[in-house]
């Protein structure tokens, strides 16, 4: 009779590949700038023990909005140090990432957001899942995010109304998100859509509000899936705040900022394209496509140059935009035959 | 009817440096560093609505003078009126300066392509019209010319609405407050010069 003899060491115990892994990376990454020396910033990151790009200030950093967000903030790979998943572009600090907002749903100015969302609830967050795809459902969260690790990356935002920022965010492919589902081969375009929380929310309860909400967004299927295309959980290495969009949010860094869906609670996935919020507020403005390009004329702000924030009245940083955001080596090919100044 | 001297003595100081109080509070935002991220935004912004909250004021300077009978009202309307020049020229300079950055070719297709900026323009040319126009002595010499060119002041508070109804996005509250305050000024002109009569 075979009796087996039980491990010593209980699975529980056994340091996950990840983990170890990245133990050797940041041994190998310290020891190289201690032999380099001179890099003393990001060598105060070493030695916080921290491989992250990037950290929120330790006084703001953000309670987890129920406890198994804490254990899956314990292991995110570090950004890789070059294009496109990372940019050495100065990062925008904290404090302007997180005060310097558009969330229409807390107010017009940029300072509401932050302002007047401390009431907004992020837990318990399910996300409702329809249309063509093989495992339609109502999920919650935690078990959205289980099956993926979290990385961080470093990308530019543009917003359409002129001003851009560097954001470390923390998150995971939404392709990976979408095979999760199955779509079929009826999905061509993916729809999202933001949370209505009336109680928290005084941009939904305004009389005079002019958008029919909830806020939608959408992409066509081989756009969102394209490895820059991201949902973010968390930014500067924290969970992220009511206003950036907690506690999941799209990221498409190659269009304007809009199209950059916030607290989302519905994927739909469809064959014919999708009603998005601006588009229907306003379609000679903002088209269904919406990519960065400085040279398609907009109504309404000038596109060839952007403000990157912060900026102060002396020290004034315009620089151009470029096509694409500068991301066109990875996107510019999902509209090869397509005219760019009609499908704006 | 004799004004008592020691009153409007103190009126005009008064309310020069009153109005000056936003310019002052935006230098000391200036100079705190507190104007956030985007601090040109948020200068254009600024300067935009005390221009309009200056107009509203001079509108309502007529009508309380004509309700309350005091002519002090009316003895601070041109300096109130030129202060919202001071601030139209102010939001001016700076959409000019701080955002196109004196790029002239760019000022030319803004002012022609983008309607909510052109309705702007128009509104600061007809406030610096008025301006160049509200010396003692242009009132003089204008007679009759003078109260018919200053009354496109109305014209220019509908265009600044029209303006600001043009920028903002997602909420119309701010146009809906300002614009229901500029109906309520220009109703009352209209009742008292049509409404009234009738009834006489």
């Amino acid at each position: 009779m075979l009796i087996k003899k039980p491990s010593d060491i209980l699975p529980s115990e056994i340091t996950p590949e990840r983990i170890y892994r990245r133990r050797r990376e940041f041994m190998r990454d310290s020891a190289a700038l201690l032999a380099g020396g001179a890099m003393l910033p990001a060598l105060a990151l070493a030695q916080q023990g921290d491989a992250l790009k990037a950290a929120a200030p330790s006084g703001l950093t953000r309670t987890p909005p129920a406890a198994w967000w804490q254990d899956k903030f314990e292991d995110i790979r570090p950004a890789p140090s070059e294009e496109p998943l990372y940019t050495a572009e100065a990062l925008t600090p904290y404090q302007d990432v997180t005060r310097y907002n558009n969330f229409y749903e807390f107010g017009m100015d940029k300072s509401d957001p932050s302002n007047r969302s401390s009431a907004f609830r992020t837990d318990p967050w399910s996300i409702e899942i329809s249309g063509e795809v093989a495992k339609p459902g109502n999920y919650h969260l935690e078990d959205i995010l289980k099956p993926h690790a979290l990385e961080e990356r470093v990308y530019r935002l543009r917003c359409v109304e002129a001003w851009s920022m560097v954001i470390p965010w923390i998150g995971f492919p939404l392709a990976d998100l979408i095979k999760q589902f199955e779509p079929t081969s009826r999905a061509r375009y993916v729809e999202f859509e933001t949370i209505i929380q009336s109680d928290t929310m005084p941009g939904v309860r305004s009389p005079f509000a002019i958008v029919d909400w909830p806020y939608r967004e959408g992409l066509r299927m081989d756009e969102a899936m394209n490895e820059l295309a991201f949902l973010a959980v968390g930014l500067y290495g924290s969970f992220l705040p009511a206003q950036n969009g907690a506690p999941i949010r799209l990221v498409v860094p190659w269009k304007y900022g809009f199209k950059s869906i916030k607290s989302i609670v519905r994927m739909n996935f469809r064959e014919t394209q999708p009603n998005t919020t601006w588009n229907d507020l306003q379609a000679n403005e903002y088209g269904f496509y919406a990519n960065v390009n400085p040279e398609v004329h907009h109504p309404r702000w000038r596109q060839d140059m952007e403000r990157r924030l912060p900026q102060t009245l002396f020290s004034r940083r315009v620089i151009p935009t470029r096509l694409f955001n500068g991301y066109g080596e990875q996107v510019a090919h999902l509209y090869r035959d397509m005219d760019l100044a009609r499908y704006y | 009817m004799a004004q008592n001297p020691a009153r409007t003595g103190w009126l005009k100081p008064a309310v020069f440096s009153t109005a000056l109080l936003p310019l002052a509070w935006l230098i000391w935002r200036i100079a705190a560093n507190d104007l956030g991220p985007d601090p040109v935004q948020e200068l254009a912004i600024s300067t935009g609505e005390w221009t309009l909250r200056f107009l509203l004021i001079t509108l309502t300077l007529t009508p309380l003078r004509q309700l309350s009978g005091q002519v002090a009202f009316v003895r601070v309307r041109r300096m109130v009126g030129l202060f919202t020049l001071f601030y139209a020229a102010a939001h001016f300079v700076v959409w000019l300066s701080l955002l196109l950055g004196f790029r002239w070719y760019a000022i030319g297709e803004e002012l022609l392509e983008r309607p909510y900026i052109s309705i702007g323009f128009l509104a600061l040319l007809i406030l610096i019209a008025l301006g160049v126009t509200s010396p003692r002595a242009m009132v003089r010499r204008m007679g009759k010319n003078w109260k018919r060119l200053h009354r496109l002041i109305y014209l220019a508070a509908i265009l600044a609405i029209v303006h600001l109804t043009w920028i903002l996005r997602t909420d119309l509250s701010e146009a809906v407050l300002y614009g229901s305050i500029l109906a309520l000024l220009l109703g009352y002109r209209l009742w008292r010069r049509f409404g009234r009569f009738r009834k006489l």
